[in-house]
């Protein structure tokens, strides 16, 4: 028995497909168990529909870190200042004296990135009895340049969207217009005025650099009661964001690639042991009783042939909304009685006949001894490969009905992240690392399935010689 | 024709008949939710009743319980019209007698592009956009399997023959996966490139040109991106198929003896490999022709064409019963229709069958 798995195993290696396939399957399933050790799945749920408030840090449809190798103007990441860590580049103080409170907070940063950032946002907590602090908002460029960006009163929770400022927009490029004596005559954004180095090129959309250096945030206040306090959070969204990137909710990509790899793998596998044994099983008994038997399992099994699989899949999953593993039962169930059966049936009618078995016979074995001992084993090699192949479309049924919008509504999964991509247009829009990455995995995951099926189909069922 | 093919015929036609008609009972109760779709529409009766006494005004002096009552009698009568005060499973049965007779109905929700709500007139708009699409595709990959895998059977171990062996795992991935990435680069790239691409999805410009030419020069642009994506994803595997089954077959010891006699080589494809090949490829062909008028709901959907397969889509989404029966049925007929006609043109033609047999 070892000597014949040693020698399988060397005539599979022989062949490179079988050899990149089993790779690439080692280190998917790798990537799998890392995943459910070092982010359980309800923690991954939980973070994946925390909805935008969690990921409130996040920057938008940001791209993923690593491209800025690839790229010679470097894309921001994303700079985030508060007040209330210990970060080395904040400064707040808050002097009470005499029924008054005067607060200054200064947030620097170091800006060296070729690109201008995505959003800026000031999130703001104040605690006051009766007076809520009046502050002045001032942006000191590296040049010492000072702009005021806002003077307002705080409330207790307040959120400063400062990119999306049109007022601040609209006095922005009328300052820089002034100060060149020529119109900005493009709709130039906060986030460009903001950092943007003020000469002739600013007038050309595209075209304006970046002012590198030490930007500072200066928040100066005053309320007219003791004992106040104010903390503030700076958040400059970069236009990267780890090894995955973003998507339209700010949530981190990296989550649903890993989750997406324990699933998919899992949901494959399982579904195409299970629905080959079953089928087998089915096929075995049909051939070994015959009779009434054969002709109800051969029923059964002509109707299911006639009921196009994908569309009841789809009409049974509208309704119930399922979890992935009930959908997967459900899959098993529909397909449980397929064409597979009749192939089985054909097969075991002629091993049936074999000598082997009519000795079983004459000793007396039982049916089900027959069925499960004799008949089963003797198939079982000759279906391996499209056991292995077959694993490759249930991977891509599942992606398939989560881009229907039926998938498991809470799974992180690829086709999840496809089908989002899909439905805010990451095509049209440029975003093509949203697609891209579900994608590669996608097809890593069938192809190397695929190869692997398709050289255990040479080596089992060696209907040609090829070299 | 003897009786026994007669009798033969008329027992598998039987059969499949039956087989139909479970098939349609199972898809008219899958559709219905056992029953729940009728809630659906039942309680949308009830509000819109409701909704059109309250509002009326000439009910405006009678009180809340005379206003209940008319609701209720009135609802009664709505629902008696349609046929719903009978219990479902009663009326599933009335379903199947349609479904059966093809009296397909009246959509719940949809509507046909003309604005007909005939489910008849809804599945005869979309089926011409899905043929027009999918037929053409699996003809030509059809083809493409036939004359490239004989081409290949014939080269048995050339460069060529390899690199299909090699390449046909590509197949694995399906062809709206292609699609997508097909969008990527002809529709979404080329426009950043050179400022024109083709269509990213639809069937026709919007709006739509006048000119019956430019029409169909239109459509046939909208239909590049997914005739592609399916030639790429399937074309391997068929040749890779088809390749493999002819080399079977041209190892039969009847072709090595017709090489052993001298006969031409095109006389050897033609009748010693060819003719004893063409039942299983003319089933294969039929049946993925009917396949195709189902259309594919999610390569439908990835390139946005409006044929069957996104009607499909719609109908489930919406609970749309009738269309969604509709359909099935179609698609269980045309199936069942071409498995008896092959059956058919195989007792009459091939000596090989053994009637009444197996």
């Amino acid at each position: 028995m070892l000597a014949r798995a040693k020698s399988f195993f060397k005539q599979l290696l022989f062949y490179k497909s079988a050899l990149i396939g089993l790779a690439i399957i080692a280190i998917l399933v790798g990537l799998s168990i890392y995943t459910v050790i070092a982010l359980p799945y309800n923690e991954a749920v939980k973070l994946w529909r925390a909805g935008e408030q969690y990921w409130l840090d996040n920057p938008r449809n940001a791209m993923p870190s690593w491209v800025n190798f690839f790229l010679s103007k470097k894309l921001p990441e994303t700079i985030v200042l508060n007040t209330e860590g210990n970060q080395p580049n904040v400064f707040k103080a808050i002097v009470s004296t005499n029924k008054v409170s005067n607060i200054r907070i200064e947030l620097s940063f170091n800006y060296r990135y070729d690109d201008f950032p995505s959003e800026i946002n000031l999130f703001l907590k104040s605690k006051f009895n009766y007076s809520a602090p009046k502050i002045t908002i001032l942006w000191i460029k590296p040049n010492g340049e000072e702009i005021t960006l806002k003077s307002f009163i705080v409330s207790r929770d307040y959120r400063y969207y400062i990119s999306s400022d049109n007022s601040l927009e609209k006095d922005l490029r009328e300052l820089t217009s002034r100060k060149l004596n020529k119109t900005i005559e493009y709709e130039a954004p906060v986030t460009l005025l903001l950092f943007a180095q003020e000469d002739e090129r600013i007038l050309v959309e595209g075209a304006a650099e970046v002012m590198k250096g030490q930007y500072k945030l200066v928040i100066n206040g005053i309320a007219f009661e003791e004992g106040i306090d104010l903390d503030a959070k700076l958040v400059i969204y970069g236009k990267v964001y780890g090894w995955a990137g973003t998507d339209h909710l700010r949530r981190d990509l990296g989550i649903a690639i890993l989750w997406g790899t324990p699933i998919a793998l899992s949901f494959g596998v399982v579904a195409s042991v299970s629905i080959a044994l079953i089928q087998m099983l089915i096929g075995a008994i049909s051939a070994w009783f015959l009779g009434g038997v054969d002709v109800t399992i051969q029923r059964i099994t002509e109707i299911f042939m006639v009921l196009p699989f994908l569309p009841i899949l789809i009409m049974i999953s509208t309704f119930y909304k399922f979890n992935i593993w009930v959908l997967l039962l459900v899959v098993i169930a529909l397909t449980a009685f397929g064409g597979g059966v009749k192939n089985y049936r054909a097969m075991f009618l002629q091993i049936k006949e074999f000598p082997y078995v009519e000795a079983a016979r004459a000793y007396g074995a039982g049916s089900f001894r027959i069925v499960v001992y004799y008949l089963i084993p003797k198939v079982l090699p000759t279906i391996m490969p499209s056991m292995v192949l077959s694993v490759a479309d249930f991977v891509f049924l599942e992606a398939a009905l989560a881009i229907l919008g039926l998938g498991d509504p809470l799974a992180p999964t690829w086709g999840k992240i496809i089908d989002d991509a899909f439905t805010n247009g990451a095509l049209y829009k440029g975003l093509y690392y949203w697609v891209l990455q579900p994608s590669i995995m996608l097809a890593a995951t069938s192809l190397s399935f695929a190869m692997l099926g398709f050289t255990l189909d040479k080596i089992f069922n060696p209907r040609l010689k090829e070299a | 024709m003897s009786s026994r093919i007669i009798k033969y015929l008329l027992k598998r036609g039987l059969l499949l008949l039956v087989t139909v008609i479970v098939a349609i009972y199972m898809t008219i109760y899958i559709a219905n939710m056992g029953g729940y779709v009728d809630e659906i529409v039942k309680s949308e009766i009830y509000i819109s009743v409701s909704q059109s006494i309250r509002q009326n005004p000439a009910y405006r002096g009678l009180n809340d319980t005379q206003i209940m009552k008319l609701i209720n009698e009135t609802y009664a009568i709505e629902i008696e019209k349609i046929g719903f005060d009978k219990p479902f499973i009663y009326r599933s049965f009335i379903y199947l007698k349609d479904a059966i007779t093809l009296s397909l109905g009246r959509a719940l929700f949809l509507y046909s592009d003309s604005g007909s709500k005939s489910v008849r007139i809804i599945i005869l708009e979309r089926l011409p956009r899905t043929v027009l699409l999918f037929t053409t595709t699996q003809m030509i990959l059809f083809f493409i399997g036939l004359f490239f895998g004989l081409f290949l059977s014939r080269r048995y171990g050339s460069f060529l023959d390899k690199l299909s062996v090699m390449l046909a795992p590509l197949s694995s991935l399906p062809g709206w996966f292609y699609g997508i990435f097909l969008i990527l680069v002809f529709a979404s790239l080329f426009r950043s490139w050179f400022g024109v691409g083709l269509p990213y999805g639809g069937m026709v410009d919007a709006p739509p040109p006048e000119d019956k030419v430019m029409y169909a020069l239109s459509v046939l642009k909208h239909m590049i991106l997914p005739v592609m994506s399916w030639l790429v994803a399937y074309s391997f595997i068929n040749v890779y198929v088809r390749r493999t089954f002819f080399l079977i077959f041209s190892s039969e010891d009847y072709v090595e003896l017709a090489r052993a006699k001298g006969l031409p080589e095109s006389l050897i494809q033609r009748r010693y490999i060819l003719r004893p090949t063409l039942p299983p490829i003319i089933t294969d062909f039929s049946l993925t022709l009917i396949g195709s008028w189902m259309g594919a709901i999610i390569t439908e959907r990835v390139f946005n064409w409006p044929g069957i397969g996104s009607l499909f889509y719609s109908a489930s989404m919406i609970f749309d019963t009738p269309v969604l029966v509709g359909l099935v049925v179609i698609y269980a007929y045309l199936l069942a229709a071409t498995v008896f006609t092959l059956d058919i043109i195989y007792a009459i033609l091939d000596p090989r069958i053994r009637v009444g047999g197996t």
